[in-house]
């Protein structure tokens, strides 16, 4: 709720910008009342009502997810693995995709338990063995069921909209209209076109900060449902030594994925900075917490650890 | 002076009725769970003739193994309630176990397309049967939780809430089946 008013503000807002920098509004020589303003807020209450209504389709569409095949055994498995996780966490069946891409990866979204949706990797599918696909899978119904799914739908697609804005924005910024030459529209326009030029910086890192809590969470969920948290950790190891980026994911729909799909370095460090930049939690730490969880305390200390924190300073 | 009795009041009401709203609420996520276990146990009725039938050929001397598992079946179809019904899966559990472990002496099996196809459903079926029955039981854990804590208790008693049962195995079932694996000459 807060996320689709904190939208609507900030299109009001760019409105109000365009108003004052293009039409010359609240000046004397303006027009009497704003006019991009009301315009942008009803625009971006359309988007924000398509984002809610549409949104899990529009993303299994983009990132090319399809509908299960019954013939092929794995796909046979993942649905028998979805349908168990499903009993475990008490949820409706999910819808199930796959997307035929070698990179290890899953997610789930939708707007509630009944609209919701897991889809996974035909990679992921592929390199897990049962056990791994149900923690993995698992964790994806822990996200549902902690309606985590609505959240990072909404963050999904309406920063893909603040990031198309903000793209033309900056773009059309060096053509500004400089009929009058007042300074102290000037004043008043730099921040507004601050604004627009910063905030997908700002709506990423609010993304980022929510989805990396939750992802812990899903993570104790997971464990919670299978009653094995060891096979949601050998999942992630396995994923990590895999170490494929999946390109086909769009920058703005990282933080939907069970792990950062572009394997970004700052996501394996833990740090104050890394703690902001990174839609993840490192994956280390992950499988540390699941191995504790298990009774086994840094068992993730006896594989080479060290070399990948190494490499990563 | 009489608005804080009065606000007090109010809470007071306002707290009864949403832990009893509680308490009903799990009282039927309960119920819903317990259905879910029995389309489960459908489920594992529906595919044990299968999987006798495709194993029959090659286990012809493990006719009584297989008797067992048909008998144990139709003895957890007849049961009824939590403990019967929780008492008849714990023996179709065992039955079906040692089917599983004779299996894996039979290599001949393993490269059956289809019973690779039926292991699949069955180890399928036993997971959920698993998995439904754990979030049965978590909730009538904390449906008996609500009702024995202190505040929530002294609503519940008031209402005359009964604590669920668990779908829990017997004792005297924690025994790990035996399995004969010395194969005839």
């Amino acid at each position: 709720m807060l996320l689709v008013a904190a939208f609507l503000a900030f299109f009001a807002l760019c409105g109000l910008a365009i108003d004052f920098v293009y039409f010359g509004a609240f000046t004397s020589g303006g027009p009497p009342f704003p006019v991009a303003a009301p315009a942008a807020l009803v625009g971006s209450g359309l988007i924000a009502a398509g984002a809610y209504r549409f949104g899990d389709r529009l993303l299994l569409r983009s990132l090319g997810a399809e509908p299960l095949d019954p013939v092929v055994p794995e796909h046979r498995e993942l649905r028998n693995v979805v349908t168990e996780m499903a009993l475990a966490s008490g949820c409706p069946m999910p819808g199930i995709w796959v997307i035929y891409d070698p990179a290890p990866n899953a997610f789930a979204t939708g707007r509630d338990e009944r609209s919701a949706a897991v889809c996974a990797t035909t990679g992921l599918l592929a390199l897990l063995n049962r056990e791994e696909t149900q923690g993995v899978v698992a964790h994806e119904m822990a996200h549902i069921k902690n309606n985590d799914t609505l959240l990072m739908m909404l963050v999904a697609v309406l920063l893909g909209a603040v990031a198309l804005l903000s793209d033309w924005a900056q773009r059309t910024a060096g053509a500004l209209p400089r009929r009058r030459g007042a300074r102290i529209k000037l004043v008043f326009a730099l921040p507004a076109l601050l604004l627009i030029a910063i905030s997908p910086l700002v709506s990423r890192l609010l993304a980022m900060a929510v989805s990396r809590r939750r992802e812990y969470l899903a993570d104790a969920c997971a464990a919670e449902f299978t009653r094995n948290p060891l096979g949601l950790a050998k999942a992630l190891e396995k994923i990590r030594d895999a170490g494929l980026p999946f390109h086909r994911a769009p920058r703005g729909t990282a933080h939907l994925f069970f792990v950062d799909p572009l394997r970004r370095r700052m996501g394996e460090r833990e740090g104050r900075l890394a703690d902001w930049l990174a839609t993840h939690p490192p994956i280390e730490h992950r499988i540390e917490l699941l191995y504790r969880m298990a009774g086994i305390p840094r068992a993730s200390q006896a594989r080479p650890v060290d070399g990948v924190r190494e490499s990563a300073k | 002076m009489s608005w804080v009795f009065w606000g007090l009041i109010f809470l007071v009401v306002g707290w009864v009725i949403w832990t009893y709203n509680g308490l009903v609420a799990l009282q039927h996520q309960i119920q819903n769970a317990w259905k879910q276990l029995e389309v489960q146990l459908k489920r594992r009725y529906d595919l044990i003739p299968n999987l006798v039938e495709s194993v029959k050929g090659y286990m012809s001397f493990e006719q009584e193994t297989l008797e067992k598992v048909i008998e144990a079946r139709s003895r957890a179809m007849a049961s009824t309630g939590v403990k019967e019904t929780a008492q008849a899966q714990s023996d179709l559990t065992q039955s079906l176990g040692r089917i599983f472990a004779l299996m894996e002496s039979y290599p001949e099996l393993k490269s059956n397309e289809n019973v690779l196809r039926l292991q699949e459903e069955l180890t399928t079926t036993e997971n959920r049967l698993a998995f439904a029955r754990q979030y049965y039981n978590d909730l009538v854990m904390r449906f008996n939780l609500k009702q024995e804590v202190f505040p929530s208790n002294v609503v519940a008693s008031f209402f005359r809430f009964r604590p669920s049962e668990f779908f829990n195995v017997p004792d005297d079932e924690k025994v790990v089946p035996r399995v004969n694996l010395t194969l005839p000459t």
